[in-house]
């Protein structure tokens, strides 16, 4: 019971935003268990700068498992060195962010480390008299489920954009971990890695994403889409038909069997509102619905809704934002 | 090659969700299960391995959970259902999946002295969207584990595949066995054929008991999301005010 740990993962040798939420309900969680908060990286080196944003979103420590084989992504490596610092470490709660590597390894992690896995929570775990408690959003955000174990050790994933990042700054001890990956682990082998448009916010991150549908009838109008992106500083996304025709990449689309995503601001331009689509998107905090069709079912679930022809309304809204953004600018 | 393809029981998208009760668990009655849609990518892929080497390729379906009372509620039938793409038998384990780790385990404990080559899974099912078992079993086999998988491709005994990553793809390579849990992507989904059903209903469906395990994780309630008022209608010729709202919540 030393510590609670988080899986501080870097991405190109960056702390992204999904780390630092796991950070702050990190802290949180340690904070209410009276513990202190470790985070943990495991990489074949560590960048300049990384340990002091650890400190800078509560860390008490940074535990460096380092080794040449961490230089690209095994999760079962990743999940066995893990499963070495919670043993030696005598750790039983870890909190791992619910990104695409973070869901491959935790699962591996909960086994090599016999401990109860908590998946894709929005709160930070509570104690209670069923044990350890959180909340998750079930059945394609048709329903909530609270879920609970007295298992330890517990590993939790934290769902992306579910806790706003918080400082709390404090000193930052580091802490070397000598652990070597056997030749089990890294059987398999990242041959290589192909970055869509870097220029660009990933879906699964990003804040803001402005979406199009069929509504805007063919790939060449995707202007208007992108270039309310652009203002807003979003990702643009799309629905499953305007992918399956091939108007848009297919990743791209967002709904139950593209991506799921939570932005703050989710932008539906041209899309019916489709229940397969919903699933995808229902749990973002603000939806704005832009659609010529006022029976369009997207509108129920919607906080603000145009109807309105997206030809004339969107360029016009992107024009309004700059104006905003530019007499308010700092 | 023996590929095992391992599905969820889940309810159909379209379907109303109501609890019960007591708030622990779904309220099945009325309700239509479906082979959850990611599973259905695997069992396109495996059905493509399969036609290309008929007699090389043995593909077995497996699925842990209990008929309900219902026929719209049918482990069997949806065994079935996979069976008529063209695999070669099914195995129900005879328990209700109740958390991760125990359908992990008891999957884990049917595939372990089999020799299956590949164990096919969808990334996550449309109930609770967990990702757990997948990993899981990985683990327990200690097997390769390749998640979000949009492609793989076998030559010689080793597999190519392309993962799903933040902002882009890899390209893994890995010795057989291992473990991958599917992205759209994977394969084209497919429509069973008259001549497939027909085929499916005399292909075999072995029933197994569940081993013991206990549970790591418990459902204490499920409620309602909370109610979503109605929308804010803006003019279409008042954008700014919609920006103006936007602006008041911080969002630009």
């Amino acid at each position: 019971m030393s510590a609670v740990l988080v899986w501080a993962e870097l991405t190109e040798g960056r702390l992204k935003k999904p780390s630092l939420e796991a950070l702050t309900a990190g802290r949180r969680w340690a904070d209410a268990l009276g513990l202190p908060l470790w985070a943990v990286i495991i990489s074949d080196k560590v960048p300049e700068g990384i340990p002091a944003t650890l400190g800078e979103y509560g860390a008490d420590k940074v535990i460096k498992v380092l080794a040449p084989e961490f230089a690209s992504f095994s999760p079962n490596a990743y999940a066995r060195a893990l499963a070495a610092v919670l043993r030696e470490k005598n750790i039983s709660y870890a909190l791992l962010p619910q990104t695409y590597d973070g869901r491959a390894i935790a699962p591996m992690l909960s086994i090599w480390a016999e401990a109860a896995l908590l998946s894709g929570i929005v709160t930070v775990p509570e104690k209670t008299e069923n044990g350890f408690t959180a909340k998750r959003i079930a059945y394609s955000n048709k329903g909530i489920e609270w879920v609970s174990s007295s298992h330890l050790p517990l590993i939790a994933t934290l769902k992306a954009n579910s806790i706003v990042p918080a400082k709390s700054p404090r000193a930052i001890e580091e802490e070397d971990f000598p652990f070597k990956p056997s030749e089990e682990d890294v059987r398999l082998r990242v041959v290589r890695v192909e970055k869509i448009a870097a220029d660009k916010v990933p879906l699964t991150e990003a804040e803001i994403v402005v979406s199009g549908g069929r509504g805007l009838k063919g790939p060449e109008n995707w202007g208007i889409v992108e270039e309310l992106a652009k203002v807003l500083g979003a990702a643009t996304a799309c629905s499953k038909p305007v992918a399956d025709v091939g108007w848009r990449p297919h990743h791209e689309h967002v709904g139950q069997t593209g991506i799921q995503i939570s932005p703050n601001l989710y932008v539906a331009i041209g899309i019916s509102g489709a229940i397969q689509h919903l699933a995808g998107v229902a749990s973002s905090k603000t939806i704005v619905v832009i659609n010529n069709d006022p029976e369009a079912p997207f509108f129920k679930a919607a906080d603000y809704g145009i109807v309105g022809d997206a030809f004339d309304v969107v360029p016009r809204l992107t024009e309004a934002i700059r104006r905003y953004k530019e007499q308010h600018a700092h | 090659m023996k590929i095992l393809c391992c599905i969820s029981h889940v309810p159909d998208t379209t379907t109303r969700i109501q609890f019960t009760a007591d708030g622990k668990a779904l309220e099945r009655s009325g309700v239509t299960f479906i082979i959850n849609p990611y599973d259905d990518f695997v069992l396109a892929r495996a059905a493509e391995l399969k036609e290309k080497n008929p007699s090389g390729v043995h593909v077995t379906v497996l699925c842990v959970g209990k008929n309900g009372t219902s026929p719209t509620d049918s482990v069997d039938a949806n065994l079935r259902k996979a069976l008529a793409l063209g695999l070669d038998e099914a195995v129900r384990i005879d328990a209700e999946p109740v958390d991760a780790f125990f359908v992990a385990s008891q999957i884990a404990a049917y595939a372990k002295d089999k020799g299956f080559d590949l164990l096919f899974f969808g990334k996550e099912s449309i109930d609770y969207n967990g990702s757990q078992v997948p990993g899981m079993v990985a683990a327990l086999l200690n097997l390769p584990f390749i998640s979000f998988a949009t492609s793989i491709e076998i030559n010689n005994g080793t597999a190519t595949l392309t993962r799903e990553i933040t902002g882009g793809k890899e390209v893994i390579e890995s010795p057989l066995p291992l473990v991958l849990s599917a992205q759209k992507g994977l394969a084209e989904w497919r429509i069973p054929n008259v001549r497939g059903i027909m085929q499916a209903k005399s292909k075999p469906l072995h029933v197994i008991p569940p081993i013991p395990v206990s549970p790591r994780v418990q459902t204490l309630r499920h409620e309602p999301p909370p109610p979503k008022g109605a929308f804010k209608k803006i003019d279409p010729d008042k954008v700014e005010e919609l920006v103006q709202e936007l602006a008041n919540k911080g969002l630009i």
